[in-house]
């Protein structure tokens, strides 16, 4: 594939800094990353817990929750540079271009209100009122795409189990139909058969609705399934992003090779391998690849220069200085 | 587990110097218990009993009132009252008192509402039941009105009998809070964990559940020690308090029944209603301070404060 | 529409019958257990009395029957849930014949109004104040001056009614010290009769207001903060929903719940307080009665006065507990 294919752009990021301001110095939690989504195609962003993947998604919608903000970056969307809206065109922005599914949907609806109300709300607050029947026209239609009984729109989130609220979220990120869909960890609380439904759930709306979505996730079996392309990130920085076929055949940073081996299997036992250490201190990262304490091939340059990201193979990108050797 | 639980809580202990508002309450309230012990040393307190000086005297530096009133005498800095009282003898010696009766009660409710709080959420069942609904029940119940019943037929009252007193009532709030605290560390598995590792059920109350409510604890002692000085401010104020030994409430008393208010002595009731103030605001500073501390995220999002 | 469950109707009327239960037989085991037995003192002071005080004869065997002096202990008991349960409450023994009953509701309307009105509208303000300083958004100014409306918060209500009378009756003379109205006038329907009971409630009004407000203040705003890490907050948020909404529908109407809860919990506590500011202000209610009771060792007025004031606070406890459900469906349940 040469760049004249692609689809077009949806989301551009680009040197994109979060911090977090607490005590003496910042925890940097997302460390200059960049990375395109496409549109219609899904890109799976993963890496271990704490490694940046939520914050990246809020900076994304603007909604760091302080003591967290952006420093340095950009992130456009379309043509809009979201990071310089003002409030009211950050609202208008808001749902109509990015929607959110949150991490632990389980509590991202408003216990005090019916499920119908919430729904409207998201519609009601972009589209311009047209008229009862068609906004219960319109639930209705979002119920049946996520396959909920459209009675369900009449109870109130904990009278619904955790699948239904999940699917719940996902009607209404889908709701204004936006190009850009974030969906964080969507199935970590599900058992097993409930995960799949709403992955296929995930799925099947993006085949209908062609938008764009950045999947969020721990479940490297889910992200071979579900996504076109994979970004791997660890300690707040992007390790390596390539096509999801590549990424499972033939990774290439040493993260991603222990990523993906730690995946158990079934057909071949092998012995659990557990990461030896831990990721840095967020705080205090040390001056070169901020994995090679724990990286097992580690060359002269790893320890003093951070790798940048290069694209190593045709449309597969990767930080690691060992790459050339 | 344990060792993370410990660690956590001296994290915490930690932070409360760097708490300014817990600080401050400290401060004032050392400051007043320093007036009320160190005061007697350095002043006459004798002269808190009727008749020993004077009568009506303003506080130095100020006119009186009216016609009828003496001017200051530097011997009696903050005046003198209408039965012949030195008001800073009678602010000495009655200060501990109010604290007194107020440490008493919320002391006993305190070991009361703990082990309360804590068979209920431990044990749960019927137990819990029986407890949640008399602590409910005793909640809902104006104390400060039955208390006014059981005094009313009670002639005369010492400050530890008043303490004892007050302390019928103390209980529910700490058994609630406690009984809270105790069902969400069960909820996040304490108690489990500690079964596992084959713990016996007082082991787990004292040594795995207690530790982690020490905040909790603190924190309602101190609203107790308030609502305990509070409530017997309130007695006394009616003339239900102890009259052999002064006390701030029963000065306020004195000063309502002897029409302060419209003479003008503004010292007779101002000088108590000052110290109680004191005292009052200091432990609010420390209720605040400690809740700050169990719940951090107030402390970030404040702001304002 | 689904209503309120049967089994919690049944659970807090049960609650409610409690309360008023263990206050009444607080109110019987006191008097028994108090040294000397005060009952039969105060009839035999009353029978010494009997050459002053008229009728006494008649309060003597009011009396006797109300606790049934001569029973054995259980039938006195249940004797005197029964006349409690009927609302006989005897004689009063300082205004003889007047019965406990007619006195009281004479002092009611006034607490009743008093402490209605102080109540809700401290914990609207409290809330409102509260609210604010709990919400990002929320403007610096009004986050540097708002907290000093909570000022008053560590000092108890009859405290700052001491303070406001001097300033304000005694100091600058704008209100009156005393009463419910003006001297001159009768309780009737007109324009001047409520301006004097405005005029002479707000003092009152205002020491309970001030005092309490604090409180529900902080309560809201512990709640608000905590509600703004939901994850609900931040999908309104993420909604792009007006800022107004999310604040009213998503942040106060949840933080509020709480504090509803908290409201019931100190309603007790609040008629406590009020007893004693009804005494600063000699207001004519039934705090003011309860000090002439003890005053004059009125017994049966005492224990009247405070039988009423049980119940009275049962009652709007139970009212609370009602309305509960309907603003936090977690508690409703369906009907069938
Ligand atoms: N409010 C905060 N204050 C300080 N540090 C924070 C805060 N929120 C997050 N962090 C830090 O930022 C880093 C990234 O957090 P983030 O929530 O983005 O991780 P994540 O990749 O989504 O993890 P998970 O898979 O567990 O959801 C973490 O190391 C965390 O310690
Ligand atoms: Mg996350």
């Amino acid at each position: 594939m040469n760049p004249e294919q692609k689809p077009p752009l949806v989301l551009r990021i680009q040197d994109l800094l979060v911090h977090y301001d607490t005590g003496p110095a910042p925890v940097v939690a997302v460390n200059r990353i960049s990375f395109d989504v496409h549109r219609g195609e899904i890109l799976g962003l993963v890496g271990e817990s704490g490694c940046g993947k939520s914050t990246t998604a809020m900076a994304i919608l603007r909604l760091l929750q302080p003591p967290g903000r952006v420093v340095g970056g950009r992130v456009l969307l379309d043509d809009t540079d979201v990071l310089k809206l003002g409030p009211a065109a950050l609202r208008a922005f808001r749902w109509r271009r990015v929607a959110l599914i949150p991490q632990g949907a389980m509590n991202a609806l408003n216990p005090v209100m019916r499920i119908r109300r919430q729904l409207a709300d998201a519609i009601a607050a972009h589209a311009n009122a047209n008229g009862r029947a068609a906004l219960r026209a319109r639930i209705g239609e979002l119920m049946d795409l996520v396959g909920l009984p459209e009675r369900v729109g009449d109870l109130f989130p904990h009278e619904l189990s955790g699948g239904m609220k999940q699917r719940v979220c996902i009607a209404m990120a889908v709701a204004l139909n936006p190009p850009l869909v974030i969906a964080d960890e969507p199935t970590s609380a599900l058992d097993v058969v409930v995960q799949r439904l709403v992955a296929m759930n995930l799925l099947n709306i993006k085949n209908t609705l062609g938008n764009a979505m950045i999947l969020i996730g721990h479940d490297m079996g889910l992200m071979a399934q579900l996504t076109d392309r994979v970004a791997v990130m660890y300690a707040g920085a992007m390790v390596e992003i390539a096509p999801t076929r590549a990424i499972f055949g033939r990774p290439m940073h040493p993260y991603t090779q222990q990523l993906i081996e730690s995946v158990p299997s079934i057909k071949v036992k092998k012995a659990l391998r557990v990461f030896p250490g831990g990721p840095p201190d967020l705080r205090n990262l040390p001056p070169g690849c901020p994995f090679a304490p724990r990286c097992g091939c580690i060359g002269p340059q790893c320890e003093k220069k951070i790798p940048p990201l290069r694209e190593c193979a045709p449309n597969h990108w990767m930080a690691c200085h060992r790459h050339d050797e | 587990m344990n060792a993370n639980n410990t660690t956590a809580i001296f994290a915490r202990q930690r932070l409360a110097w760097a708490n300014a508002k817990l600080v401050a309450g400290m401060a004032i309230i050392l400051a007043v218990v320093l007036f009320g012990l160190l005061g007697r040393v350095f002043w006459d307190v004798t002269q808190a009993r009727v008749a020993s000086c004077p009568l009506n005297l303003p506080p130095v530096g100020f006119n009186p009132p009216g016609p009828g009133f003496q001017p200051y005498q530097t011997a009696h800095p903050l005046g003198t009252e209408s039965s012949g009282r030195d008001m800073l003898a009678l602010l000495i010696t009655g200060t501990p008192n109010s604290m007194l009766v107020g440490l008493i009660a919320a002391a006993i409710g305190m070991v009361m509402g703990v082990l309360l709080g804590m068979t209920a959420g431990f044990l749960g069942g019927w137990v819990d039941a029986v407890i949640r609904i008399c602590s409910d029940a005793f909640i809902t119940i104006p104390s400060l009105a039955v208390l006014i019943v059981i005094s009313s037929y009670v002639s005369e009252i010492d400050i530890k009998s008043m303490g004892l007193l007050l302390a019928l009532f103390a209980w529910p709030g700490t058994t609630r809070v406690i009984r809270a605290q105790v069902l969400s560390l069960r909820e996040r598995g304490y108690v489990q964990m500690a079964r596992l590792s084959g713990a016996s059920s007082f082991e787990i109350m004292f040594f795995e559940l207690l530790p982690n409510l020490l905040p909790y604890i603190a924190a309602s002692f101190t609203a107790g020690v308030s609502g305990n000085i509070l409530a017997a401010t309130g007695l006394e104020a009616l003339g239900l308090g102890p009259s052999r030994v002064p006390t701030l409430g029963m000065t306020i008393f004195y000063a309502i029944r002897g029409a302060a208010i419209l003479r003008g002595m503004w010292w007779w009731w101002g000088l108590p209603i000052l110290m109680l103030m004191l005292i009052f605001t200091g432990l609010f500073l420390i209720a605040i301070g400690l809740d700050e501390l169990v719940n951090p995220r107030l402390r970030r999002a404040g702001g304002g404060q | 529409m689904r209503g309120i469950s049967k089994a919690y109707l049944i659970q807090r009327f049960g609650m409610f019958v409690i309360t008023v239960w263990l206050g009444l037989t607080l109110m019987f085991i006191i008097p028994r257990l108090a040294p000397g037995d005060p009952v039969a003192a105060m009839v035999s002071r009353l029978a010494a009395q009997a050459g002053r005080v008229e009728q006494s004869d008649q309060i003597i065997a009011a009396w006797r029957e109300r606790f049934g002096l001569d029973a054995p202990l259980p039938v006195q008991y249940l004797r005197y849930l029964h006349n409690s349960f009927r609302f006989r409450l005897g004689y009063s023994m300082a205004y003889f014949p007047t019965t406990v009953e007619e006195m009281i509701l004479r002092a009611m309307p006034w607490t009743f109004g008093l402490l209605t009105l102080a109540t809700l509208i401290s914990f609207t303000t409290g809330i409102a104040i509260g609210a604010l300083l709990g919400w990002r958004p929320t403007p610096r100014l009004l986050r540097m001056t708002l907290p000093l409306t909570m000022c008053f918060t560590a000092i108890p209500a009859f405290m700052l009614g001491i303070l406001l009378t001097y300033v304000f009756a005694f100091g600058l003379r704008l209100f009156p010290f005393a009463g419910a109205y003006a001297r001159g006038l009768a309780p009737e329907l007109s324009w001047e009769f409520a301006a004097s009971v405005i005029h002479h409630g707000a003092l009152p009004a205002c020491a309970v207001v001030l005092t309490s407000m604090g409180h529900w203040a902080l309560g809201m705003r512990a709640m608000m903060i905590g509600n703004a890490g939901e994850d609900y907050m931040i999908l309104a948020e993420a909604k792009g929903l007006r800022p107004a909404r999310i604040f009213w529908l998503y942040g106060v109407r949840n933080a509020i719940l709480p504090q509803v809860t908290s409201l019931a919990l100190s309603i007790g506590a609040i008629a406590g307080g009020s007893i004693i500011v009804e005494y600063i202000f000699t207001y004519p209610g039934m705090g003011y009665l309860l000090y002439q009771g003890i005053v004059n060792n009125d017994y049966p007025l005492i224990q009247g006065i405070v039988f009423v004031l049980i119940c009275g606070v049962a009652v709007a406890v139970f009212v609370i507990d009602l309305i509960y459900p309907l603003i936090d469906p977690r508690i409703r349940y369906e009907r069938q």
